[in-house]
């Protein structure tokens, strides 16, 4: 189970690369033809991949009465961008959105550092157990806990508030992350600890000094993978909000879909779908490393 | 004497640690995840909805269940789907894993460009294609220009299911295509050396090198496809809401109308557990493989 050794594995190409530089020249010009061949192709199936994502902006730009032409639009109505955040509360929801998704990170994070660490070093009796509980209930899905959570958030009194949402998320991608957390605490040399425990070290400064330092990686992986999840989430924040003003990134773009297809405005849908986009694809960007890993490592899926 | 005492000492305090650092997790799981997943086995055997208390009914629910057949049909359709889609998104990555893992001018990009669905928004990529779908939207104006007469997709029966799996197979593609580039990389060089010294050409390469040294990579990301497509939601709830007549209403998506639209909650439980049993079933054969086949990944 390689955590660290995936980082390794995302630079292939040096492998490759020292082969090629052997051989005859009809092997090389056979090579160029079949990567010209893959070059293209690669494009092709890009462009198809990024179409959607075009056609998005390109309506998102139009005016009202361009909506439904096929062409680019006459004039460029960034206006489509604003009418969210006025008409409805976008910026409420983006806020909400933000706001749930980050306790939930952070929580998280903690959450699964700590049993990770637990799990990985500490001897206590039931360990092996209680870890085999988080591993065999991991894939047991929302649909299936669904039902009874939801009765007891009516119990609690939390159906209409955002506490429904942040402690069942809290609880969503905890197995996963605390198997991936004890995962990699178990790559952290023994010695660390040892050298700690003997300048006079307690568990809780061993954790605190040593071993939570060393697992940023695996934690900025968490962190990513629970943000990014957690701002997705759709079908749970349905169930339990109610309130406009309560309501998610998700929900508000389910509130501007019209039951009827011609009234649906999807010039400023379109926008809203596009400016909902873009903090999923900026942490993409910048932690793409990490959200490789997490992919990989797991078979975790949105 | 001394410290064998300390040393008694120690482990306890580490035992104690160990209780109280997993505490905050293991409440919190319990109550909001272990204890709803077991209830729903016991809510199964009963019958309520939202405002009356459960009242016991035995293996009734599971009995009309087996004879209702808006359920054989929502079973139908979540294994078209996950059939459908899991074949289309593996036959594909693979292919484009492959190209993909060429060092080419702009693979960065070609990369970049194959993964952004995967990590877009679902419910807004949902609302593109339900306007890339529309009767009059952009790819039945596109196949008009080129003399075919597009479907309804979304309200037609026959194809709105296929629409969505398009769409589905679109979104997750990256997945399984990174899950295929990291399997290539276990592969190692000197075969590939070895079989072009042979005079092996691509095609023969890729079918006697890569695809067999790919098995457990192909299978791991077989299983997790199957398993995700079981729990999609999110795409049907936004481009047809189970419909029309019921054409894409899966199991996931039939558990919602009958817990949270009809109330009959008991009921819902029941198609819950057999939710449950199929993903379990996938989980079971995943690892099982997984010690014959060890994807380092």
């Amino acid at each position: 189970m390689g955590v660290r050794g995936l980082a390794r594995a995302e630079v292939p190409e040096a492998r490759g690369m020292r082969s090629r530089k052997r051989g005859s020249l009809m092997t090389q010009l056979r090579r160029k033809k079949g990567d010209l061949i893959a070059w293209i192709i690669l494009c092709v199936s890009s462009i198809i991949m990024f179409f959607p994502f075009f056609w998005m902006i390109v309506t998102s730009l139009k005016p009202d009465n361009e909506v439904f032409l096929l062409r680019l639009p006459s004039k460029i109505v960034l206006d489509n961008y604003v009418k969210p955040f006025v008409e409805l509360p976008f910026g409420r929801f983006f806020i909400n959105t933000f706001y749930i998704a980050l306790i939930c990170t952070i929580g998280e994070i903690f959450l699964c550092s700590l049993s990770g660490y637990a799990f990985a070093r500490l001897r206590f009796p039931g360990r092996d157990v209680l870890f085999l509980v988080f591993l065999a209930t991991m894939m047991i899905p929302i649909q299936v806990r669904l039902i009874p959570l939801y009765r007891i958030m009516q119990f609690l009194g939390w159906i209409d508030t955002h506490y429904a949402l942040i402690f069942p998320f809290l609880t969503f991608y905890t197995a996963w992350g605390t198997f991936l957390a004890r995962t990699f605490v178990t790559t952290i040399p023994r010695d660390l600890d040892d050298a700690a425990k003997i300048d006079g070290c307690s568990i809780w400064g061993i954790y605190f000094h040593v071993i939570l330092p060393q697992m940023k990686p695996v934690l900025i992986t968490i962190g990513i993978f629970v943000f990014v999840h957690i701002y997705s989430e759709f079908l749970w924040p349905m169930l339990v909000i109610n309130s406009v003003e309560l309501k998610t990134v998700s929900l508000g773009l389910s509130m501007m879909q019209s039951r009827v297809y011609a009234e649906t405005p999807w010039n400023r849908l379109m926008a809203a779908a596009a400016v909902s986009l873009m903090p999923m694809v900026f942490i993409f960007l910048i932690g793409q490393r990490y959200y490789v890993q997490g992919v990989v490592t797991t078979g975790l899926k949105g | 004497m001394k410290s064998k005492v300390s040393y008694t000492r120690l482990m306890k305090s580490e035992a104690l640690y160990g209780y109280i650092f997993i505490a905050p997790n293991l409440i919190l799981y319990a109550i909001f995840f272990i204890f709803p997943a077991l209830m729903t086995f016991v809510l199964s055997f009963t019958s309520f909805d939202l405002f009356s208390p459960p009242s016991f009914v035995g293996t009734a629910q599971y009995v009309r269940l087996f004879n209702d057949p808006l359920f054989h049909k929502a079973l139908l359709n979540t294994l078209y789907f996950a059939l459908a889609r899991t074949t289309l998104t593996i036959v594909i990555a693979f292919w484009l894993a492959l190209l993909l893992n060429r060092k080419l001018f702009g693979r960065a990009l070609f990369r970049t460009m194959h993964f952004l669905p995967y990590v877009s928004l679902l419910s807004a990529v949902a609302l593109v294609w339900t306007w890339l779908f529309a009767t009059d939207g952009l790819i039945n104006t596109v196949l008009g220009k080129i003399g075919i007469k597009g479907p309804m997709w979304l309200t037609s029966k026959i194809w709105a299911m296929p629409a969505i799996i398009v769409m589905s197979t679109w979104k997750d593609l990256g997945y399984s295509i990174l899950i295929f580039l990291a399997g290539f990389q276990t592969i190692p060089s000197e075969l590939y050396e070895a079989a072009m010294v042979d005079g092996a050409n691509w095609f023969q390469r890729v079918r006697n090198i890569t695809l067999p040294l790919s098995t457990p990579a192909i299978f791991f990301a077989v299983v997790t496809t199957l398993i995700g497509t079981l729990q999609d939601f999110d795409q049907f709830y936004f481009m047809t809401k189970g419909g029309p007549a019921y054409a894409t209403t899966t199991l996931s998506y039939y558990i919602y109308e009958v817990g949270f639209k009809w109330f009959k909650m008991g009921y819902a439980c029941a198609a819950s557990v057999i939710l449950f049993l199929l993903v379990f079933l996938f989980t079971l054969i995943q690892w099982y493989a997984r010690r014959r086949w060890v994807f380092e990944g």
